[in-house]
């Protein structure tokens, strides 16, 4: 079953054309990498799938993408659209709040106010984004006192507390050390059995190790796209070839 | 054990011998700093001698007369013309910078705009402000010289530093704070309120205790506009002299001076206690955070 179904997107930054023509279905409760080298539209795209380009002055997109048959750049609340589709961001972001506060942040926004209610959200949060165990006594001190790893699982965890449908993950790993990177790694392979995930990332041997489905980019366009062993066994353009074994990026 | 990663005097001498350019800035940093906190001490020490013999109990009297050259009435202008011009300016200041750097476009014309004529307001020296106020407050609009009209008049002259200090502050809040509220579906109104605002509340009231800095020391632009009567107001519409304008007219009517002194050294403690306040009150927001 598809989630996302893109096609013919084209997405200019003025008058620098960042994507072209892309065609892309992603499937449900998998994961699917984008790969590519630096600058080939692979963030700017996972972006366009909660909008968050919108944000970017300058920036125009034509054709469509729609989530479960719905156009996404139609009538579809932004705010909703968002809570169906969480993001995690490159660098991790937590608010320099609680971390209860920042699991809470946005249940409270979409307007869950009772007590009993967040502390279940919160807790369960945590739990699913493997941060319970180190979170659970200091709850009521500030995110900000966490290790970078416990972060950006803090900032999954305040991702999966809207009940998304999907999430999209910006290069999560880049700014974490080995053994965070291999603790987020697991948690995205645990988390795709409730979630569609689509992670961005540069480093192949992570889209190798636990990716579905594995997008290459290259100057804006989608130059193949196909499971991960079979794109990475047996890629059928040259180009995708050429990056995989290291010739390039 | 000693302790190793230091140096002793010959050392740094022997390292200065062999530059002297970086000895001559060396002596050079450490006496611009001797000679200004020599100043600042003075300044400070000067008035407390001149002015703490002569704190007695008249100068804090009700009324003022020439019996007791009260600076009571004054002082609770002053407090009254405080707290009337930080409403009046505080929110303004505040909304007009979160629009400048959250709600409007880039390249919007009205932004520059506001930008110029804040830069511009900032510089213009406060007597002309006074002459505005008048001018515009006490003559066109028929207030008089009042609390109400040198409450506007201070309002429009710190609005511009409010405005670039909430800026500076709402820049200096991380733009990955506001992704990641968007992020959750949270729209601009709730992130501006919940995220941002709060991550700018130490260098907005920066801002705000600049501006009761200057509010206090303000005299040249009330003198016009609020007058100088020595009596606690009845209604916003009574003429009313803070302490600032009580010491220039004490000043130069001559005959207290040394009460004029011992007026500097209520001014000097409340400024410090407003300041300690302030710090204080940023210190445990800051820690909340």
């Amino acid at each position: 079953m598809e989630k996302f179904q893109i096609e013919n997107l084209d997405l200019y930054y003025d008058n620098f054309q960042a994507l072209k023509q892309v065609y892309l279905n992603i499937p449900a409760k998998e994961i699917t990498a984008f790969i590519g080298p630096s600058g080939c539209g692979k963030s700017t795209l996972l972006k366009s799938l909660n909008r968050m380009n919108d944000l970017i002055e300058g920036c125009r997109i034509t054709g469509s993408a729609r989530l479960d048959g719905e156009d996404i750049y139609g009538d579809m609340d932004i705010n909703m659209l968002r809570k169906r589709v969480g993001m995690v961001f490159q660098k991790p972001n937590p608010f320099p709040m609680s971390i209860y506060d920042n699991i809470a942040f946005g249940p409270r926004t979409h307007g869950i106010k009772s007590k009993v209610k967040l502390d279940d959200i919160v807790e369960r949060s945590l739990r699913d984004a493997a941060i319970w165990e180190e979170a659970k006594d200091r709850l009521k001190k500030s995110a900000l006192g966490l290790s970078g790893g416990q972060q950006q699982r803090l900032c999954i965890a305040r991702a999966l507390a809207v009940g998304p449908e999907v999430l999209l993950m910006d290069e999560p790993t880049s700014a974490l050390d080995p053994i965070s990177t291999a603790k987020i790694e697991e948690l995205a392979s645990d988390l795709k059995k409730n979630y569609t995930i689509i992670i961005v990332t540069h480093n192949m041997q992570q889209a190798v190790r636990i990716s579905d489905y594995t997008a290459f980019f290259l100057l804006g366009e989608v130059i193949e796209y196909d499971k991960t062993e079979k794109l990475f066994s047996m890629p059928k353009d040259k180009r995708t070839e050429d990056y995989i074994t290291g010739r390039f990026g | 054990m000693n302790k190793i990663n230091t140096r002793n005097n010959a050392q740094k001498w022997l390292s200065y011998r062999k530059s002297p350019a970086s000895f001559l800035m060396y002596l050079a940093v450490n006496i611009a700093a001797v000679i200004t906190i020599c100043l600042l001490l003075f300044i400070v020490i000067y008035i407390l001698i001149k002015g703490i013999p002569h704190l007695s109990p008249q100068l804090f009297q009700w009324l003022y007369n020439s019996e007791n050259v009260s600076l009571m009435p004054a002082l609770i202008n002053t407090i009254l013309m405080l707290l009337l011009s930080l409403l009046l300016a505080v929110p303004v200041g505040i909304f007009s910078s979160v629009y400048l750097v959250e709600y409007a476009n880039r390249g919007n014309k009205m932004v520059g705009l506001i930008r110029i004529t804040a830069e511009t307001l900032s510089g213009i020296p406060s007597i002309v402000y006074g002459l505005f106020g008048y001018l515009c407050f006490v003559i066109m609009l028929h207030w008089g010289v009042s609390l109400l009209a040198g409450a506007f008049t201070l309002a429009i002259m710190i609005l511009p530093l409010i405005m670039r200090t909430t800026e500076e502050a709402l820049k200096s809040v991380p733009d990955t704070y506001r992704e990641g509220s968007f992020g959750l579906g949270a729209g601009r109104l709730r992130t501006v309120f919940k995220i941002v605002l709060p991550s700018a509340v130490p260098g907005i009231l920066a801002g705000i205790i600049l501006s009761i800095g200057r509010i206090l020391g303000e005299s040249a632009a009330l003198i016009y506009t609020a007058g100088s009567v020595a009596q606690v107001p009845t209604s916003v519409f009574d003429s009313t002299r803070t302490l600032s304008v009580h010491m220039y007219v004490l000043a130069s009517e001559g005959l207290y001076i040394d009460q004029t002194y011992a007026t500097a050294v209520v001014l000097l403690i409340i400024v410090v206690v407003i300041n300690a306040l302030s710090g204080f009150v940023a210190r445990k927001i800051g820690r909340e955070n």
